[in-house]
């Protein structure tokens, strides 16, 4: 079986999920449970001055059937003395000695409060220290989480505030809500992180009661922009994980998190270099318990495809993400019906004519045989049939060979090489209302 | 008995005898296993006797994760092939699903563990395997579901076993007495070589007259033989030629080409169970041109489940109840039709085929109740149930006998 132990930054743990900072790591009783569990590790919820929560917290999405498909908060963090919390910490840390204990902090931006804070944090004998950069809804306009975590300077600064006193890894973790995450990994590497962890939630608005023109999470009458994050969320965590741990300048171990759900979901930030993974809307949701399908899931697949340990596949997609003007012009591809596999519904022939490149041909429906053709000369590969199409490999795409070189814009822009004839676009020559479609 | 050739072409009796409840397709299997709730403490889960994880096998299949469903599925239930296919799941697990309280259908729980344990199946998976060697010996007496579930559990905590079984292929009413159109013999040896592969010993054709030789030379003995055969029905013209009992009719089918099995134009079943539902079922899928229950009690009455009866309706059949069967009245060598007795006095229904099903009489084989070393399971512990009875029952037993070898 495959080997999930994992090293973070000198942090050891029995396997790469952790619990992300939040409500599921609230109290030492949900910790000691979730490692019981078989979590491998868990951030606690963030520690500071205790504050006040409105009652009206969460907010989410669904997408049809399926509940929280996106999720946010406008829940701050922990509302539990400062003493309290850690207390629980040192206990979890001394019964789950294995077991990966990160604390996350989020106090005032000055020198003096992070030194005390780190020091009493340290004390708990937890592994590491998370700094909570990113919250961006309440703490923000405190001067704290995302507002710290938005602006380079300033996180540089406070790092190196925490480095100074620090003896165990310091995570840094990052907010969503820029321009260009690399510029605050980049400003995080400098005040001396040992680690980075991303992305904390997006800036949100889940939804608006139509009655009462409430937004929702609604207090009282109003909300407030919240914390985005779940499922939804994921493509956009890949995509910044992959452009902090694709720039040079950032050589350290990166926690993935962004609306991991699945084993699948994990790997995928691991070959897009996470080191380990962090989970809490799926928790919040469907509880501890995932965490068996997480490793079982995610060690079969290793196993089915001889990976032996995480390091064999941490960062393997990296290479693959490219620059656009670093893609080959000449790869053709064309859509492929498998008539056989067909059911008729033409969501293809619909979503390519008004949608995309009018690439298929209808076929009347009352011969018994095929609805939909694929018009070749017209088709430019573009994947939206295959993506639209409810059946399951019933539209494929195939790579048209050609005898030309591979060529980039960046060459062919500077003249260098030839480009392959291309399926031009087709337009409808005509559109007429009485026409049936 | 002349044996009359059934009037169907081959190709009729394969869909005639297909399974009833095809495989789901891979989309399909996905957007079923989306629809699951994945209740915590979930009544399916709570429902089966064996108490598969119901929520976390489904979870596995919405994430592609096909082998470690069925590592979920098999570690509760080491028959999950064959209870995906003849387990009454709508009194069980389905009929627990939290979905139908809302008006919804249930979740198709026995179509998904079909889904994940067919895919061990043809990948020809080997999800367990045998425990350190302890030196302790088991005998066990059938290779059906209970003795083999049984067997199952011992070989992974290491203990060696020996099973032996008077039939000439292990499996139990698995391999022989399941409707075919649910459950076929293939499958059931398949699953059965599975828990075989971790170094069972299995003695068939030798059956076991008594079990005081076994104490003598094994640790502790499981006995998991089933029931006996058919109860005689006590009337007159029962030897007739044209009279057989269901389990007979079915193994017959079961272990030869489908129209080498004999079925009469007019097939009478007097029973009104589940194996009776079976065996008329099959006497008209086989071809006969009328088959039909004939059954003492009223409808309200019947043992059969609800869905076994709505499908023998469906497939034609047809019903007498407060009929009770007086004599089976000859025409020569052959049955000519039975006489029952009803509420209107005495009535002769035609027929040249009776099928005897009215349930099965106690096992030939005696054991003490009072020896600390001998355990039992399945049909001749509980006085007849499902599959997933047996192998609960099975995998209980492998468990207490684990605890008497290892700390006694």
């Amino acid at each position: 079986m495959a080997d999930l132990r994992t090293n973070f930054a000198g942090i050891d743990s029995p396997n790469p999920f952790w619990l992300a900072s939040g409500p599921p790591t609230n109290t030492y009783g949900q910790v000691a449970k979730a490692f019981d569990q078989g979590w491998g590790g868990a951030v606690w919820k963030t520690i500071g001055e205790p504050i006040i929560n409105v009652f009206s917290r969460y907010g989410s999405v669904d997408l049809g059937q399926n509940r929280m498909m996106g999720f946010n908060n406008i829940e701050l963090i922990s509302d539990r003395p400062i003493a309290e919390n850690l207390k629980e910490i040192a206990e979890v840390k001394r019964n789950y000695p294995k077991h990966a204990v990160i604390a996350s902090l989020m106090v005032e931006s000055k020198q003096k409060a992070w030194h005390e804070m780190v020091k009493q944090t340290e004390d708990t004998g937890a592994d590491g220290i998370e700094l909570n950069f990113g919250c961006p809804h309440g703490m923000s306009e405190r001067g704290m989480g995302s507002a710290v975590g938005q602006v380079p300077d300033y996180t540089c600064q406070i790092v190196e505030w925490v480095k100074e006193v620090a003896t165990i890894p310091v995570i840094v973790k990052l907010t969503p809500n820029v321009t260009d995450i690399t510029y605050i990994a980049r400003a995080a590497v400098k005040g001396g992180a040992d680690a980075l962890s991303l992305i904390n939630t997006i800036n949100s608005i889940v939804g608006v009661d139509l009655t009462t023109f409430e937004p929702q999470p609604s207090v009282a009458g109003k909300s407030s922009h919240g914390g985005y994050c779940g499922p939804a969320v994921k493509p956009i965590a890949l995509h910044l994980v992959s452009a902090v741990a694709g720039d040079a300048s950032v050589k350290i171990p990166i926690s993935g998190i962004g609306g991991i759900a699945s084993w699948r979901d994990a790997a995928e930030f691991i070959v897009l270099g996470a080191g380990t993974l962090q989970v809490c809307t799926a928790v919040m949701h469907y509880g501890f318990r995932i965490v068996e399908d997480l490793i079982d899931g995610l060690s079969n697949w290793m196993d089915e495809r001889g990976h032996r340990t995480l390091a064999d596949i941490r960062g393997r997609a990296l290479p693959r993400v490219a620059k656009w003007e670093d893609l080959d012009l000449n790869y053709h591809l064309l859509a492929h019906i498998d008539q056989d596999k067909c059911i008729k519904c033409e969501l293809c022939w619909t979503a390519c004519e008004d949608g995309a490149h009018q690439a298929i041909r209808r076929l009347p429906r009352n011969n018994g045989g095929p609805v939909v053709e694929i018009i070749e000369e017209a088709c430019v590969g573009c994947n939206l049939c295959a993506a639209v199409c409810p059946v399951q490999d019933c539209i494929t795409m195939r790579q048209v060979k050609n005898d030309y070189s591979p060529v980039t814009w960046k060459e062919y822009a500077a003249g260098k090489g030839k480009l392959a004839p291309r399926s031009e676009h087709f337009h409808t020559a005509t559109w007429s209302p009485s026409a049936k479609h | 008995m002349s044996a009359p050739e059934t009037l169907l072409t081959d190709a009729q009796l394969a869909a005639n005898f297909a399974d009833i409840a095809p495989p789901l397709t891979n989309d399909a299997a996905l957007l079923e296993a989306n629809q699951c709730l994945f209740c915590h403490d979930a009544p399916c889960t709570i429902a089966c006797p064996t108490h598969i994880d119901v929520p976390a096998f489904i979870k596995k299949i919405a994430t592609g994760n096909l082998r470690g469903s069925a590592r979920v599925i098999l570690e509760a239930n080491p028959f999950g092939h064959s209870c995906a296919r003849a387990c009454p799941v709508e009194v069980l697990c389905e009929g627990a699903c939290v979905l139908k309280t809302r008006d919804e259908q249930p979740i198709k729980i026995a179509l998904l563990q079909r889904h994940a344990t067919d895919y061990v199946l043809e990948k020809k998976l080997k999800l367990f395997e045998p425990g350190k060697r302890t030196g302790k010996r088991v005998a066990i007496v059938g290779a059906g579901p209970a003795g083999l579930a049984c067997a199952r559990d011992l070989r992974c905590r290491g203990h060696d076993v020996t099973v032996f079984e008077s039939k000439p292929q292990p499996g139990g009413l698995n391999t022989y007495g399941i409707a075919e159109y649910k459950l076929k013999a293939d499958v059931a040896l398949a699953e059965v070589q599975d828990i075989l592969d971790l170094g069972v010993e299995l003695r068939t054709g030798e059956p076991v007259d008594a079990i005081e030789p076994l104490l003598k030379e094994y640790d502790a003995v499981f006995i998991g033989v089933g029931l006996g055969g058919t109860k005689q029905l006590g009337i007159p013209g029962e030897d007739l030629p044209g009279v057989t009992d269901a389990l007979t009719f079915i193994e017959h089918l079961k272990t030869h080409p489908y129209r080498e099995t004999t079925v009469g134009r007019q097939v009478v079943v007097i029973g009104a169970g589940n194996t009776a539902i079976d065996a008329v079922t099959q006497a008209k899928r086989l071809g006969a041109a009328a088959a039909t229950i004939v059954y003492r009690r009223g409808e309200a009455d019947m043992p059969c489940y609800h869905y076994e009866y709505e499908l023998a309706k469906r497939d034609g059949c047809g019903f007498r109840f407060n009929a009770a069967p007086q004599r089976i009245i000859g025409n020569g060598s052959a049955v000519a039709g039975i006489e029952v007795r009803t509420a209107h006095g005495s009535e002769t229904i035609p027929c040249d085929m009776v099928i005897v099903a009215i349930g099965q009489g106690s096992p030939a084989l005696t054991w003490p109740k009072d020896n600390p070393r001998v355990f039992t399971g399945g049909d001749c512990a509980n006085g007849g149930a499902e599959i997933v009875n047996a192998a609960a029952e099975g995998i209980a037993a492998a468990k207490r006998i684990h605890e008497r070898l290892t700390n006694g």
